[in-house]
């Protein structure tokens, strides 16, 4: 009864804290501007179906792309057994289903257990692989300590979680009423000799451990990178679907141009009542970004294949898209903390392009979308790039000296290069070739 | 047998109250650059020898704005696309082809928002469907047979549009040895120039992208490295001659080595 009571504020506790810090950060993420992802709904179910739950980009890279798969499917389907630990808690049973699937029960259980086991390996893997495997995207820049110590977190937790499942059933496996599982029975010779009481107790230890881990980890989701197992859904969802080469035409800008190319405008013309002051164009910070900019700064988790094939990082530019990213979701939350501190923005002197991420690194990118492309939740990199293109261009006037002489020679003469309009035609003087037809 | 082209315009046809199959939309780079202007007279000698009634903009055409909209400036680029956008909907174009990737993406995609509804093909497709529809042959055997080929993937033909396969079927049609490097296709490293990088200084790094692509050039053992974007070419070009192989691996776009293969052009 005081063991339902317990369980019942720490779960209730665990989801409303959870929700509310969800609630936080879809606050944040609509800070951005407005922009529709809303159309042909049944290709952005398909690209979800695809990507985000069948993985499609993780395999990528096999070795990386396996072991992922084993701990996603694991955790998935382990957690339908969280569904069970749920209704015992609350209602003071103990393994309720039991009865119920009767020999199914057995067999499903013990699929889980190989899954645990399953995920016990690729943490252990993973482990290996960012602490000891010299793998360069692991030791970026931008990894320095806490992100570091966030993806070995998750690794540590995850272990500590699945092995209290395990060692929860091991202890069962030496109780003559209630018999272990396929992979608990293998491991019941550890609590060999154990009285009935201590195995009890470890039991029930292990049983709250797993659960208080669950709500506990749930809570540190938010804070940390391993919040893509949630974000990867919408993420993928609201993915652009147009050709990766399309940028988007600025709204703002097509009335200016029409105003402009419009012989009968009067360009003195006071604009008319109630007409919206022109925004910024391009972005200086967070909130001038898309909305779905900040989605995808929030589903990154840091994995660094974008990094790992940018032209630019890889030939030792500063350039880094998951640094982009990272600066991004770390602004983002500094301003969602200063609303939550002042009820709403109070300036702070700072902003995204300057205080995390400099003009040096935005002028590198060639825009050639490999990072796009490595990116196994779909984020677009990319387009934060060129938004901030656009601030400096636009705003700042800050783009390199050679940029604005392009500018120039393509308003002057049509063309990037300073050659005059009245040549363009000139390839075609004396086009001399070996015809095989007999007309010219 | 030596024969002179007259390339028609836009207007020269118009004025003949005549409307061409196809606009050929040549681009900055191929209508300035020395070495894109050779791809440019390629393709216009091929178009000529398969009889497709195409046209040119001459001086009428701009630049598409890509390198201003990459660069930052919104502004410019809608400038220079509501100008095309005018004169091609005054000449009623229905269908381009161009052989800049740059040029490609920005009219079939960016284009249509502002008014510009065109079909839009970058030069590997038309190419690829002359070949599969008889039109080009490649003759006595082909200069190109069994020599290995590798081809360099343009971003904004590649990622950006998807197209992997045309240009790969017309290297095939030339019965040239296709070899793949080591990043190609989806994976296919940049050459440098996009984003607007070709006009401009790299920033501050340890190698040129370029340079950093020679290595899969030189891995791939290919006697020929097919392009088909014009500031590939260029900085293929100038990689090759930073690694000083100039006089044994050579860089065509896909329209010289077709033209070659069959003697139109030495």
């Amino acid at each position: 009864m005081i063991q339902s009571l317990v369980f019942i504020v720490l779960l209730a506790a665990g989801a409303g804290l959870f929700a509310r810090q969800v609630v936080r950060i879809r606050r944040n993420i609509f800070l951005g501007r407005p922009l529709d992802r809303t159309d042909r709904p049944a290709d952005r179910w398909k690209t979800m179906a695809r990507v985000a739950l069948g993985q499609s980009k993780m395999v990528s890279r096999p070795v990386a792309g396996f072991f992922h798969i084993l701990i996603y499917v694991g955790f998935v389907l382990i957690n339908i057994e969280v569904l069970e630990i749920v209704i015992d808690g609350i209602f003071g049973t103990h393994r309720i289903f039991k009865p119920l699937l009767g020999d199914f029960y057995n067999v499903v259980i013990g699929f889980f257990e190989v899954l645990g086991v399953g995920v016990l390996l690729a943490c252990v893997v993973f482990l290996w692989r960012r602490n000891v495997q010299p793998l360069a995207r692991f030791k970026s820049p931008e990894m320095t300590g806490w992100p570091t110590l966030d993806a070995n977190l998750i690794l540590i937790i995850e272990i500590v979680l699945m092995s209290a499942l395990l060692l929860m059933n091991a202890a069962e496996a030496n109780m003559p009423d209630k018999g272990g599982y396929l992979v608990s029975n293998m491991l019941a010779p550890i609590f060999a000799g154990v009285s009935p009481e201590g195995l009890h107790l470890i039991e029930r230890v292990c049983w709250w451990l797993h659960i208080v881990g669950i709500l506990a980890f749930l809570n540190y989701l938010p804070y940390s990178k391993h919040f893509h197992i949630i974000m990867a859904f919408p993420n993928t969802w609201y993915a652009q679907l147009e050709p990766a080469g399309q940028l988007s035409n600025m709204e703002s800008v097509k009335k200016e141009v029409a105003l402009m190319m419009d012989p009968n405008a009067n360009p003195y013309a006071a604009p008319a009542d109630g007409a919206e002051a022109p925004g910024r164009f391009g972005a200086k910070d967070v909130q001038d970004l898309p909305w779905k900019s900040l989605l995808d700064a929030y589903s990154c988790t840091e994995c660094g294949r974008c990094t790992s094939v940018c032209p630019a990082n890889t030939t030792g530019k500063l350039l880094s898209p998951r640094k982009i990213m990272m600066d991004t979701r770390d602004r983002l939350a500094e301003v969602g903390a200063n609303i939550d501190k002042n009820g709403s923005f109070v300036d702070d002197g700072k902003s995204l392009l300057g205080d995390y991420i400099t003009a040096e690194e935005i002028q590198a990118c060639t825009t050639c979308n490999a990072c796009v492309e490595a990116c196994p939740v779909l984020i677009n990199p990319v387009s934060i790039i060129t938004e901030l293109r656009r601030y400096q261009a636009m705003e700042a006037s800050q783009v390199p000296s050679e940029w604005g002489l392009m500018f120039g020679n393509i308003e002057n003469n049509g063309a990037p290069w300073q050659f005059p309009a009245a040549d363009r035609f000139a390839w075609a003087d004396n086009l001399t070739v070996n015809s095989k037809k007999n007309e010219a | 047998m030596s024969t002179t082209l007259k390339i028609d315009t836009m207007a020269e046809l118009a004025a003949r109250g005549e409307a061409p199959e196809i606009l050929f939309w040549v681009g900055c780079a191929g209508s300035f650059d020395d070495r894109a202007r050779r791809i440019t007279r390629a393709f216009a000698a091929i178009l000529h020898e398969v009889g497709i009634k195409f046209a040119v903009l001459g001086t009428e055409e701009s630049c598409t704005g890509d390198p201003a909209k990459r660069a930052g400036n919104e502004f410019l680029f809608q400038m220079q696309a509501m100008q095309n956008i005018q004169v091609m909907n005054m000449y009623e174009v229905k269908k381009i082809v161009t052989a800049c990737p740059h040029c490609f993406n920005t009219l079939k995609n960016e284009y249509p928002d502002l008014g510009g509804n065109y079909e839009v093909l970058h030069h590997a497709t038309l190419l690829q469907q002359l070949i599969n529809e008889g039109r080009i042959k490649v003759q006595g055997g082909g200069t190109f047979k069994g020599k290995r080929i590798t081809f360099h993937d343009s971003c904004y033909l590649g990622r950006a549009n998807g197209i992997y396969e045309a240009p790969r079927a017309v290297l095939e049609a030339l019965d040239a040895d296709l070899v793949e490097m080591k990043r190609s296709k989806a994976n296919g490293l940049c050459c440098g120039a996009g984003g607007a990088q070709m006009f401009k200084e790299a920033e501050k790094g340890n190698k040129e992208v370029n340079i950093e692509r020679m290595d899969d050039v030189l891995e791939s053992k290919a006697e020929v490295v097919a392009a088909a974007c014009p500031f590939c070419m260029t900085m293929l070009t100038d990689g090759i001659k930073n690694k000083e192989k100039e006089s044994s691996i050579h860089v065509y776009d896909l329209a010289e080595l077709v033209a070659k293969a069959n003697g139109l052009i030495d």
